[in-house]
């Protein structure tokens, strides 16, 4: 599918901003200063990107425990994000749910979610809403090589079918479940497993950006157009542990490099842009300033930002003993 | 006697009921880890906090199995290998995935042995994390063991210290009926004395802390560390207390309970749970039912509030019961209001 250039710019920008978060947030993460479990969604950019750049404002997403890059591709605001990783009362969550439960019901972001597959049903009860209000708005969910093992999948792809709703899954094979190889876990394989429900299946390079979106493009049609769910499958790499801490005993020492070196998303893009004419690179240089100082930004307001007191710990809870 | 981490005296307990018994299997998501990595290691995790360490190494991978993350399956196939004999420790890393696995256990497991007419042996011990202290949020820190403490059929167990999780993880692996296990994950590092090789801790036995006279102080988990704090702090002011470990909730020890308020006439209950129907309200209901004429003043519970687990540090401290909450409350309690 043709992108314009102001797509293209927009994409790359999410993508970099993505990137430019986590890579932060590894930065900061030993100082001490963030709490709870960070999963950091480095070297799947082009997942969440090319998926979410097709997108209309009245679709949903819901997400993953690794949700920073589902959020940002989604639209949510990155100040709010960094400071509900901070843990701050102005944070998107009020400092209640952290970065695991990141959500922006505004944006049709259904959150991220600590329970591995828990996400799954709920987007198929966002695709009976899609359906309902007959706009062609769909739902979007997204889930790991491990979730994928999770019975609520299996129950939500089925459900999906027999329904016939607008909902597409996404299945993000970055090659392992916390400390265990993604070839472990999964029966058969993730593809065939998904056409046995009768849901058509494209595959994408999770590493390209392109890929990812014209393989999105034509899944999401499908479930827009009114003909039952569809998949995409991406496979990608996470450049940093499961959780931030993750002494990754798991993996081979060079893999995450060799990974970096010959597949990255970003120089990936990079490359193909300018090397189509279509950017210089000093147009794409000047997008990494803009979105390196508006982490910054994030950063240091969230380090300083209000703390959450017991006003704020007791409200949205209709009663009290 | 060694100085032994709560995780490594559990860790030794499975080691020595392992070799002890070739019917003990462990099963769980990444209860060795490293299957299918780049790495090569066939142990690259031993659980994610280090209690199922060396188990795959020394045991192979038919008595040690990674599963993939499907709780569900997880618990049903504890229940089944049990029924044909095993006994089988299961892993839930966190006790919150009790959410997915739910039926397997209180519609499954709780119930084999009464309805199939007492033949059924289901010696299945299901472990789990739990609790707050971490910061991991509304998903990962509930303290859920009111909600199982409720279903006949399961046994309750949860340690506060490292000699009681060596001695009870023995006992049940040992126990031919179901038992839940919580092991609070703020106390997988608390060390203690434990005693080497067989060492075994009867289920409905709670333990008596601190002795004193003026309050009963009763926790469990976490709250016990806490408590002691609270009460040793107390005694040098000549307030004394007894502090009731209760270590199993179901079967739960009325009468170490009942027998220290018929002396004391105070009683302060610290449960990390939810206030509502909670272990806190059970033990109070069963002071107002079986020790009314005891009670100088009205029982006082220290529980969490009625919401999720927030995640901010400072939300967090404040959901938590905190030594000064339960110094606060003995003083209430002691005031008789
Ligand atoms: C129900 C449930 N089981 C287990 C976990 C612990 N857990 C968190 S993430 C994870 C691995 C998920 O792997 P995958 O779906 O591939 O996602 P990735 O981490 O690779 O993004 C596990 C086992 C959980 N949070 N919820
Ligand atoms: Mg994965």
């Amino acid at each position: 599918m043709q992108q314009s250039p102001d797509q293209i710019r927009r994409a790359y920008r999410q993508m970099r901003l993505i990137r430019e978060f986590e890579e932060r947030l590894h930065v900061e993460n030993p100082k001490g200063e963030i709490a709870g479990f960070t999963h950091l969604y480095s070297g799947q950019e082009a997942i969440a990107v090319g998926v979410c750049e097709n997108l209309r404002d009245t679709d949903y997403i819901i997400s993953t425990h690794r949700g920073h890059g589902h959020c940002l591709a989604r639209g949510c605001d990155p100040k709010g994000m960094m400071h509900e990783i901070y843990g701050r009362a102005d944070g998107l969550g009020k400092g209640r749910g952290g970065s695991m439960h990141i959500a922006d019901l505004d944006k049709g972001m259904l959150g991220a979610n600590g329970i591995v597959g828990g996400g799954q049903p709920i987007a198929v009860g966002a695709a009976v809403a899609c359906k309902a209000r007959q706009d062609g708005s769909v739902s979007v969910s997204f889930t790991g090589d491990g979730a994928s093992n999770q019975g609520t999948v299996f129950e939500a792809m089925n459900m999906a079918v027999v329904l016939k709703l607008p909902k597409v899954f996404v299945l993000e094979n970055n090659g392992y479940s916390e400390h265990t190889g993604a070839s472990y876990g999964i029966g058969g394989d993730l593809k065939t497993r998904t056409e046995g429900f009768g849901i058509p299946v494209w595959e994408a390079d999770g590493f390209d950006y392109f890929s990812v979106y014209d393989a999105a493009g034509e899944a999401i049609e499908h479930a827009r157009a009114g003909k039952g769910p569809s998949a995409i499958l991406a496979t990608a790499t996470r450049y940093f542990g499961h959780f931030e801490g993750d002494p990754q005993n798991y993996r081979a020492k060079d893999e995450v490099k060799n990974f970096r070196e010959t597949k990255d998303a970003l120089k990936r893009i990079r490359e193909k842009v300018t090397g189509a004419g279509i950017f210089t690179a000093e147009d794409l240089d000047s997008i990494d300033a803009e979105v390196l100082k508006l982490i910054d930004d994030s950063v240091g307001t969230a380090r300083n930002g209000p703390v959450p007191g017991a006003d704020i710990m007791m409200s949205d809870v209709y009663v009290d003993y | 006697m060694a100085v032994l981490t709560m995780r490594d005296a559990l860790n030794q307990a499975l080691h020595e009921e392992m070799e002890r018994d070739p019917s003990v299997i462990v099963m769980g998501e990444d209860v060795a880890g490293g299957a299918g990595g780049s790495s090569g290691n066939v142990e690259a995790a031993g659980g994610i906090f280090g209690v199922t360490k060396g188990l795959k190494t020394k045991y192979g991978a038919d008595r040690v199995i990674d599963t993939p993350i499907s709780e569900s399956a997880i618990v049903g196939l504890a229940n089944g290998s049990a029924l044909a004999g095993m006994r089988p420790v299961a892993e839930l890393m966190f006790a919150d995935f009790v959410g997915v696995s739910l039926d397997q256990i209180f519609n499954q497991m709780a119930k084999f042995r009464y309805m199939f007419g007492g033949k059924a042996k289901v010696p299945v011990v299901l472990r789990m994390s739990m609790g707050a202290g971490m910061n991991a949020a509304a998903q990962h820190s509930q303290t859920i063991y009111p909600m199982l403490t409720m279903v006949p059929g399961l046994k309750i167990v949860i340690p506060s210290n490292p000699a009681d999780a060596k001695g009870m993880m023995k006992q049940a692996i040992r126990d031919d009926d179901p038992v839940i296990f919580f092991e609070h994950k703020a106390l997988y590092s608390r060390k203690g004395e434990v005693p080497d090789g067989e060492h075994l801790v009867p289920f409905g036995q709670a333990e008596l802390v601190r002795e004193g006279s003026d309050v009963t102080v009763v926790a469990l988990a976490r709250m016990v560390p806490f408590a002691i704090k609270a009460v040793d702090k107390l005694a040098e002011e000549g307030i004394t207390c007894d502090l009731i470990d209760l270590r199993t909730t179901s079967p739960l020890d009325e009468d170490a309970v009942l027998e220290s308020l018929s002396m004391t006439g105070r009683l302060v209950v610290v449960d990390e749970s939810n206030p509502m129907c909670s272990i806190a309200s059970e033990i109070a209901g069963i002071a107002a039912s079986k020790g009314f004429s005891s009670l100088r003043a009205p029982v006082q519970k220290v529980t969490a509030p009625h919401t999720p687990v927030p995640f901010a540090r400072e939300l967090e401290r404040m959901y938590v019961p905190s030594p000064g909450d339960i110094e606060a409350a003995i003083r209430r309690v002691m005031e008789g209001a």
